[in-house]
C-alpha cells in the first residue's frame, strides 16, 4: 500500500489529513515530537480504516537529526506532507529573539531542512509528492503577524522553487495556502465563519488537489482573491493600514 | 473563547468560554487550573446539563483506541460519536448494546446520561455494558473505574451528568448482529389501555416503543402505534438486501437550514401530523424489514429538526412512573391532552428493572414529549412535576432545563448519596453546570 508521511502529526489539521488519506487506504507514518502523544491517533487510524500506522519521533527544530530520521523510516513514503507550524506570539517575538527564532526555525528553517532530505530522495527515485502547508499570512507582511508571515513567505518561496526544480524529475510539489482554519491554534481568536474552514474540509481539499496534481491550493476559494487584493494595495497605502 | 452555547432544545442559551482538547495532558492542566467547568459533547442533551461558565468541548478527543472484532469489545476516547462507532462496527457484524433515539451523541454523553433505548426492558441502560472507563477528576487524577473497581465513582458517573469529572475513555461490549436491518412490526392501538396491553403481549421483542398521540380524548385517549423489532436474520432479507447484509443503501440527508417561525408547529399542524402518521398505518398490524437507521434514528434523517420549534426553543419533558402507578401516567396524559400544548412527538416506553444510583430509568412507564417555549409553560410543567412526584416518579436530567430543586431531591431516592460521592471527587464543586447549580447539587 502507498504510504504518507505526516510531519507534525499531532495538530488538528494533521489529524484530519491523516484520516483522509487513511480512508483512501494509504498507510500512515505519524511524525511528531512526542510519540507517546501520537499513539491514540495511531490506534485510531488502524481501528477506523484498517491500514497500518506507525509513529516516529521528529523535532522540526533539531535540524541535525533530520537525515537520520528519514533514513530510519520503515518505508520510504510516497507522499510527504509538511504540516507542522508555530503561530507564536508576534509581540513577544518582536522583543525576544528566542520567540522569533522559534517561529522562524519551525516554519521555515525546519521545513527546509527536512524537505531537502526528502527532495533528494524523491529526485533520485524520480517519483514522489511533497505537500507543504504554508499560509496566506506569507503573502504580504502585516504588523499583526509578520514574523510568522515572513517565515511562511520563505516557505512558500521554497516550495515554489522546489516545484520548479523537481518538475523534470516527475516529482510533484504542492503548496497549500489555508486561510483561517478552526483548530486549537486558533481557538482563542474570533474568526469570520465564511472565511474559516474546518480541518476536515482542508484535508478533503488537500487530498483531491494532490490527486489532480495541483500546484497551489487555496482552501476556501475566497482567499485567492482576498490575497490578490491585499497584494495589489500600494505599499504607500498599505503601511498606513492596521492589519 | 466566549461563545453562545445552547443544547438541543435551544433553551437556555448562555455565553460560555469553550476550550477544546486533543490530549489528556492539555485537559489535565486545564482542569486543575479552573473551576465552574463542565464537559460537553455534541450538545444533544436538551436542557442545561452540559452548559456552564467554562465548557470543556470533548469533540476533538475522538480517537478509537481498540476494537476486538472477535469478542465485540470497543475502547474509545469519550468524544467519539455513536454515528462514527456505527460506521465502524456494523460492517463487522456488531451493534451498539444500547442506543438512544439519536446517533449524534458522544460516548461520554451516553455514559453521563446513562442512556436507554428501545431495548431497556431486555438489555437495561448503557451502564450495564461498560467494561471500564477513565474519569479525570477535580484533583487531576485519571481514575479507571468499573462496577468492581472504584464502584462508587463508577455508579456516580453513570447518569451523573459530568459532575464527578470528565469521562475520557470508555470500553464497552457490543451486540452481535448478522444484518444491518431490523425486522419491524407496527401495531395500531386505539387507546392507552390497548397499547399498554400490547406492550405486555410483545415484551419478548428486543426493541419496543410506542408513538402516542397526546391530543386525543374520550375513547381514543392515548391512541398509539406500537413499534417492535428484532435484528433481522439474513434469511429475512430481500434479494437486494442479501447482496450486502451488513451494508446500508446510500442515504440522503435533509436539513432544516434555519429556525421556522414558532407558529409552524401549532396545534393544527400537530393534529395534521398525528392524523397522517396514524392514518399511514392503514392496517392493524404491519411487518417490514427496514435498515437500522430509520428504525432507531427516524429524526436524525432531518439534521437540525430542533429548528422546527423556532428561535425560542423548546423543552422536552420525560418522566417515568412505576408499573403500579398507571394512574399517574393517565393523570399526566390527561393534563397534557386538556392543555393542548402537546408536541409533534410523544414517545411511550415500558422500562425494565434497573439498579442504579442516579440513572433515570426504573421499571415503569416513561413518556417523552416536546413543548415549545411559551408563556405559562413553566408553570404548567411545575404542575406536571407535582403529579409525577405524587406518583413516585422522576424526570430525566438529560432533558431537563427547568425542574425545581425540591422536585429533584424528593424524586431521586439516592440524591443524597450521589451528592456525597460527587463531593468526594469534585472538591470545591469545580465541575459545575447550570443544571447542578439550579438543582443545588454543587452547593
Amino acid at each position: 500500500m502507498p504510504t504518507v508521511l505526516v510531519l507534525g502529526a499531532g495538530s488538528d489539521m494533521a489529524v484530519a489529513i491523516a484520516r483522509k488519506f487513511a480512508s483512501e487506504k494509504y498507510d500512515i507514518q505519524l511524525a511528531g515530537r512526542h510519540t507517546a502523544a501520537l499513539q491514540p491517533q495511531q490506534q485510531d487510524l488502524q481501528v477506523r480504516y484498517g491500514i497500518n500506522a506507525t509513529t516516529h519521533a521528529f523535532d522540526a527544530t533539531d535540524f541535525n537529526s533530520h537525515a537520520a530520521f528519514y533514513a530510519a523510516l520503515p518505508a520510504q513514503p510516497d507522499i510527504t506532507i509538511c504540516v507542522f507550524g508555530l503561530l507564536g506570539d508576534q509581540e513577544k517575538a518582536q522583543q525576544t529573539w528566542q520567540e522569533a527564532a522559534a517561529i522562524i526555525n519551525t516554519n521555515y528553517t525546519g521545513a527546509v531542512s527536512i524537505l531537502n532530505v526528502v527532495a533528494e530522495n524523491y529526485a533520485a527515485k524520480k517519483q514522489g509528492t511533497i505537500i507543504g502547508i504554508s499560509s496566506v499570512a506569507g503573502e504580504r507582511g502585516r504588523q499583526s503577524n509578520y514574523i510568522y508571515g515572513s517565515a511562511k513567505a520563505g516557505f512558500t518561496a521554497y516550495l515554489s522553487g522546489l516545484r520548479n526544480r523537481l518538475f523534470r524529475s516527475g516529482v510533484h510539489v504542492m503548496s497549500v495556502q489555508p486561510g483561517f482554519v478552526n483548530t486549537r491554534m486558533t481557538q482563542h481568536l474570533t474568526l469570520p465563519p465564511l472565511l474559516t474552514a474546518q480541518p476536515e474540509a482542508v484535508a478533503q481539499a488537500v487530498f483531491s488537489a494532490s490527486k489532480k496534481r495541483k500546484n497551489v491550493l487555496y482552501v476556501k476559494w475566497h482567499w485567492k482573491y482576498i490575497m490578490l487584493i491585499i497584494k495589489l494595495i500600494p505599499e504607500g497605502i498599505f503601511k498606513k493600514l492596521s492589519l | 473563547m466566549q461563545k453562545r452555547l445552547a443544547n438541543w432544545g435551544n433553551y437556555p442559551a448562555v455565553a460560555s468560554d469553550e476550550s477544546v482538547f486533543t490530549q489528556e495532558e492539555q485537559l489535565r492542566e486545564y482542569v486543575v487550573a479552573n473551576s465552574h467547568m463542565i464537559a460537553r459533547g455534541n450538545g444533544r442533551c436538551y436542557g442545561d446539563a452540559s452548559l456552564g461558565k467554562h465548557s470543556i468541548s470533548m469533540l476533538k478527543y475522538d480517537k478509537m483506541l481498540a476494537f476486538d472484532t472477535t469478542n465485540g469489545i470497543i475502547d474509545l476516547q469519550a468524544g467519539v460519536t455513536l454515528d462514527q462507532v456505527l460506521d465502524i462496527i456494523v460492517p463487522r457484524g456488531w451493534f451498539l448494546p444500547v442506543t438512544p433515539g439519536t446517533k449524534y451523541i458522544t460516548i461520554g454523553g451516553a455514559v453521563a446520561s446513562d442512556v436507554h433505548g428501545k431495548n431497556h426492558h431486555v438489555d437495561g441502560a448503557f451502564s450495564g455494558h461498560i467494561i471500564d472507563m477513565d474519569v479525570l477528576t477535580a484533583s487531576g487524577n485519571t481514575i479507571c473505574c468499573s462496577a468492581t473497581q472504584h464502584p462508587d465513582l463508577f455508579w456516580a458517573t453513570c447518569g451523573g451528568m459530568g459532575l464527578t469529572g470528565v469521562i475520557t475513555r470508555v470500553k464497552f461490549s457490543l451486540k452481535k448482529i448478522s444484518t444491518a436491518y431490523i425486522n419491524q412490526t407496527q401495531l395500531k392501538a386505539k387507546n392507552l389501555d390497548e397499547v399498554l396491553r400490547l406492550f405486555d403481549e410483545y415484551k419478548h421483542y428486543t426493541y419496543s416503543m410506542a408513538w402516542i398521540d397526546c391530543l386525543q380524548k374520550g375513547d381514543s385517549f392515548g391512541r398509539s402505534i406500537l413499534i417492535v423489532g428484532e435484528h433481522a436474520t439474513p434469511e429475512e432479507l430481500n434479494t437486494e438486501q442479501k447482496k450486502a447484509p451488513l451494508t446500508l443503501p446510500a442515504k440522503r440527508k435533509l436539513t432544516l437550514p434555519f429556525n421556522l417561525p414558532s407558529f409552524a408547529l401549532n396545534t393544527f399542524t400537530v393534529k395534521a401530523f398525528n392524523w397522517l402518521y396514524y392514518g399511514k398505518n392503514y392496517k392493524k398490524v404491519m411487518h417490514k424489514v427496514i435498515p437500522y437507521e430509520p428504525f432507531f434514528y427516524p429524526l436524525d434523517a432531518i439534521l437540525h429538526w430542533n429548528r422546527g420549534y423556532g428561535k425560542a426553543g423548546f423543552v422536552q419533558y420525560q418522566f417515568v412512573v412505576s408499573l403500579e402507578q398507571k394512574a399517574g401516567l393517565i393523570a399526566i396524559l390527561q393534563r397534557i391532552s386538556d392543555k393542548g400544548w402537546g408536541s409533534f412527538l410523544a414517545v411511550l416506553k415500558v422500562f425494565g428493572k434497573q439498579e442504579s444510583l442516579i440513572s433515570f430509568p426504573m421499571e415503569g412507564y416513561t413518556l417523552a414529549l416536546d413543548f415549545p417555549i411559551r408563556k405559562g409553560l413553566f408553570e404548567f410543567l411545575d404542575e406536571l412535576d407535582e403529579i409525577v412526584l405524587q406518583y413516585g416518579g422522576r424526570l430525566y436530567l438529560s432533558k431537563d432545563a427547568r425542574m425545581k430543586q425540591e422536585i429533584f431531591w424528593n424524586s431521586y431516592p439516592n440524591a443524597g448519596k450521589f451528592a456525597d460521592i460527587v463531593k468526594q471527587y469534585n472538591s470545591d464543586n469545580r465541575f459545575e453546570s447550570l443544571q447542578s447549580e439550579r438543582l443545588l447539587l454543587t452547593k
